[in-house]
């Protein structure tokens, strides 16, 4: 997988190709933990996701909790089909906001 | 019928995944279920590497069986670990709020949402997890 980021101000944009999974999942709650400091708002751009397992969720909702938890905002953004169906049947799309 | 054994850690996610998309490919199997078995794979590999073997590891094998008349797909993930039927948990609460949620149990779940079977079965001291998908 790869992360692309992109810092504007107080805007930060992570761009994910490839799959988000048990193996690659770790990498992006690297950037979650560590990246987030005097970010509000956070977009995060599926346009190239692959899919999304478990492991990922688990990483979306930590990075919600933490923009949550001061006030930020958190989005996701160009999601395909089966990404959408992991969403939908896990109930995410009722708690992240996906554009 | 193709197979593949190896050790069961998750850094062999990666290497079972591309062995069993590439026979799904040769079948022309769509991209969509391609992706999907792939993420079946990532779930259920993930709890054999992380659970069957407590303290120590062991080897895992998956079966890989193409009915292209029927257009199904079938994939088995053994291992020689300890006995654990994953269809006996219990779903996971999927409307609670974000502050509520527990990410265990989502993995399974998702598989159970997206294939359109799986049977377990415990035979000569092995777990056997199958996944049926049409193609």
């Amino acid at each position: 997988m790869n992360i692309t980021k992109n810092l504007n101000g107080t805007t930060l944009e992570i761009a994910l190709e490839g799959r988000l999974d048990t193996v690659t999942a770790p990498e992006l709650e690297d950037v979650v933990k560590h990246e987030l400091d005097g970010v509000n708002a956070l977009t995060m751009n599926f346009s190239k996701l692959d899919y999304i397992s478990s492991a990922g969720l688990r990483v979306l909702l930590s990075a919600h909790k933490i923009m949550a938890g001061k006030g930020g905002s958190m989005k996701v953004t160009n999601v395909n089909e089966i990404v959408h169906e992991v969403f939908e049947v896990t109930g995410f799309e009722d708690i992240l906001t996906i554009e | 019928m193709k197979e593949l054994t190896v050790e069961a850690v998750v850094e062999n996610i990666p290497r079972v995944t591309a062995f069993i998309e590439e026979e799904l490919e040769q079948a022309a199997c769509p991209m969509k279920a391609i992706m999907q078995i792939g993420l079946a794979i990532d779930e259920l590999f993930c709890n054999i590497a992380r659970y069957a073997y407590p303290g120590g590891t062991g080897s895992a094998t998956v079966r890989l069986e193409i009915d292209r008349a029927a257009r199904m797909a079938s994939l088995t993930f053994i291992d020689g670990g300890v006995p654990y039927n994953p269809l006996e948990k219990k779903d996971p609460d999927v409307t609670l709020s974000a502050e509520e949620r527990q990410i265990g149990g989502l993995g399974i779940f998702l598989v159970k949402k997206t294939m359109d079977g799986m049977r377990y079965e415990r035979r000569d001291g092995k777990n056997l997890l199958t996944i049926t998908k049409k193609i």
